[in-house]
């Protein structure tokens, strides 16, 4: 059964452009504000099967949360319709409707009232709730005086104790000590257990893969995947490069100088002057020249892949043409995730990177045994530098490839950890 | 552990822009309990860090009654006997209308954060402000009723079922205009300045300060504005808890005889009643389609 369906959904955004609230500036402005139209969904379809938990992903402004509003009813959608069946509770944020100077128990009963119960239904559960939250102490305090945690948990004790078929969180769950967390966690696959229906906003790949069957990747308004969960975590990623690409490219051309922020993944001993941001072309002295015409990323078997499963030997390998290089290079292979963060530089003097000639037309390639990485679009990078710490040649952070990770560890690398209990008899 | 309700399990909502007038009078009515939770809200936190509490919500009322009473008996001077009754009387129910308006008006940009993150039929953001006003209004007619044993005055029970229909009139009126308030308002933040002055005015369209009687109503005849003057809803209704609540047409007072109501029989007024109902009701399902229709944008604008 389906429990959501979104058909043909649009959200049209009107956005002033300057605020006109007044009587007085509508009437100046002949009942007409200037304002420009922002499609926040564009024509999505979209059904949620009962039972089943599904992550929504994009970046921010992609429009997700807009969605989640839309099912959530607080956004009525421009064109078309969503049909929702079953009972829903949102958490678009945690205590919304929280007054501050009503107790925490009055506060209780209007936000699940808000929700959508009856105080029938808030009475039997108040208990429950209470103790969910961990407030019997405090629940007849005002809740101005909560702290923002104590606030938080009463907020998430009363949207997941108050029964709901459909779950809307957004991004919510990140409240909160680790062990409440973790409580968190509990009562939502609990709530999977028990056959109900979670639609979840979020960025982070990890939760989606610990957590979701589904998903359903947004970008700029548009659905640009809907499906099984890995494979939308693949479609984020290609959208986060994609976009990261874009902004680069047109950063390149904005400006050809040198920039300070690159200059830091340059190993720190060098002196280099950089001319070029790695489109291949030019180098430092004009005699000598680089230029990489291909970059092929290869599983064991020697076949060309973009991605690649955890734990597997990967090769990277650069094809070039060079011209006018007589003398002994230093090269530097370097892993960068999607954020630009180092996940693996080798030390420039390294002798084992030393190239002692390039020839005019070759390929240099680095060999991954067991690639450690877990999960992730990581970029490549390959530096080439003289005796005199001289940058000859650099091709910064354009080729990427992604890895899956078949196992249901999170984080950058795999580790190999092997617990071990000892009982003292 | 959590308790399930199947009986729930079936019920199936559509989100649109498009919403029949049906679908949001029955979603209003199913989220009734929410409006009495709001209005508990609202009580409860009006008054909460004010020393002296809830007792300003009738201390308000009672200072404003004082200074009319005071303009009206002393030094305007209108003769009408026992005047603080009369007053009262029409008091009580303008100061429903103005005081829910008043505040209705800004009562969605007001909850703004609950629009933006919770759904819920808005309209119960200004009723619950009605509701408020309402409890006031409970509270004054105590007050009144006190004031009448004490004073040992006499209303004309045999027509106290006329307030029956004169309540109806005000609350559905009164919710109307607050629900058309409380949008509009979010657009044009005018409104809330524009009903300050409006009610002012309007305050003395009907007849709770002066008498409807003699000269006045002559004076609206020859002009042929006497049907206006009838057509404000206020002026009905505050006509009608006079005659309720103070009762007697004629009056003598110290041996001359003083033409304080108009003497209009129980089925003139039942007839008029009817009337301001079914204007009242149509202005009610305007204001809901307003409402709905405006609705839509309220995320953008706030």
């Amino acid at each position: 059964m389906i429990s959501v369906s979104i058909e043909g959904v649009s959200k049209r955004f009107r956005l002033p452009d300057q605020r006109f609230n007044s009587l007085k500036e509508r009437v100046m402005h002949f009942g007409k504000v200037p304002y420009h139209e922002f499609w926040a969904l564009k024509d999505i379809d979209l059904e949620i099967q009962e039972g089943t938990t599904t992550g929504l992903l994009g970046r921010n402004g992609s429009g997700k949360s807009t969605l989640l509003k839309c099912i959530a009813g607080i956004l009525q959608p421009t064109n078309g319709q969503i049909v929702v069946k079953g009972r829903l509770a949102s958490m678009l944020e945690l205590g919304s409707g929280f007054h501050p100077d009503l107790s925490g128990r009055d506060n209780v009963y209007l936000n699940a009232s808000l929700l959508g119960f009856t105080k029938k239904d808030i009475d039997i559960r108040f208990d429950s709730i209470v103790e969910f939250a961990e407030l019997s102490e405090f629940i007849d305090s005002q809740v101005k005086h909560y702290s923002s945690g104590m606030y938080a948990r009463l907020g998430f004790a009363v949207a997941v104790n108050v029964d709901p078929d459909i779950l809307l969180v957004d991004e919510v769950l990140a409240v909160g000590d680790e062990a409440f967390q973790n409580k968190c966690m509990d009562r939502i696959k609990q709530f999977q257990a028990e056959g109900r229906t979670i639609i979840l906003v979020t960025h982070g790949t990890d939760q989606v893969r610990q957590v979701c069957d589904y998903a359903a990747v947004l970008s700029k308004g548009n659905l640009v995947y809907k499906g099984d969960s890995l494979e939308s975590i693949r479609s984020y990623r290609d959208i986060l490069v994609n976009d990261a690409n874009s902004e680069e490219a047109a950063h390149v051309a904005a400006s050809t100088e040198t920039t300070a922020d690159t200059a830091d993944k340059i190993p720190e001993d060098s002196e280099h002057s950089r001319l070029d941001l790695g489109n291949g072309k030019s180098s430092s002295a004009l005699e000598r020249y680089v230029e990489v015409t291909s970059v092929t990323f290869r599983n064991k078997m020697g076949e060309k892949i973009n991605s690649i499963p955890s734990g597997e030997s990967l090769s990277v390998e650069f094809g070039y043409n060079s011209k006018n290089i007589n003398e002994d290079l230093f090269s530097v292979f370097s892993i960068y995730t999607v954020r630009g963060e180092t996940v693996y530089q080798n030390y420039l003097r390294d002798e084992l990177y030393s190239i002692l000639a390039l020839g005019e037309k070759g390929t240099i390639k680095f060999d991954i045994e067991q690639l450690p990485l877990l999960d992730g679009t990581f970029k490549v990078s390959l530096g080439l530098y003289d005796s005199q710490n001289r940058c000859v040649f650099l091709r910064d952070s354009l080729d990427s490839f992604s890895v899956t990770n078949p196992t249901k560890n999170t984080g950058f690398v795999n580790i190999i950890v092997k617990p071990v209990v000892e009982i003292d008899s | 552990m959590v308790v399930r309700t199947s009986s729930t399990r079936d019920q199936i909502r559509v989100v649109s822009a498009k919403k029949g007038l049906k679908a949001t009078v029955a979603e209003i009515y199913s989220r009734r309990e929410l409006l009495v939770f709001m209005v508990k809200k609202e009580l409860s936190t009006k008054y909460r860090n004010s020393t002296m509490g809830f007792a300003w919500s009738m201390l308000n009322p009672a200072f404003m009654l004082a200074v009319w009473y005071f303009v009206f008996s002393y030094v305007m001077r209108n003769g009408i006997p026992d005047f603080v009754v009369y007053l009262m009387g029409g008091l009580v129910a303008w100061n429903f209308f103005a005081v829910s308006l008043q505040s209705a008006s800004s009562a969605v940009i007001e909850n703004a954060g609950l629009v933006n993150k919770v759904s819920f039929p808005r309209e119960i953001l200004a009723l619950a402000k009605v509701g408020q006003a309402m409890v006031f209004f409970v509270l004054q007619l105590i007050v009144l009723a006190l004031t009448m044993l004490i004073i040992q005055f006499t209303p004309n029970f045999s027509q106290l079922y006329l307030l029956v229909p004169a309540m109806i009139d005000m609350i559905v009126f009164t919710s109307a205009l607050c629900i058309l308030a409380s949008a509009l308002n979010v657009f044009y933040r005018d409104i809330q300045h524009f009903l300050e002055v409006l009610l002012f005015g309007w305050f003395f369209g009907a007849p709770i300060v002066y008498s409807f009687t003699g000269n006045l109503v002559s004076g609206l005849s020859r002009y042929h504005v006497l049907i206006f003057y009838l057509s404000d809803p206020m002026a009905v209704i505050v006509m009608t808890f006079d005659r309720v609540l103070y009762g007697k047409a004629n009056v003598i007072n110290n041996g001359t005889v003083v033409h304080v109501l108009p003497n209009y029989s129980t089925d003139w007024f039942l007839a008029v009643l009817g009337a301001v109902f079914l204007g009242s009701m149509l202005l009610l399902l305007i204001a809901l389609k307003v409402f709905s229709k405006l609705e839509v944008n309220f995320a953008e604008e706030l």
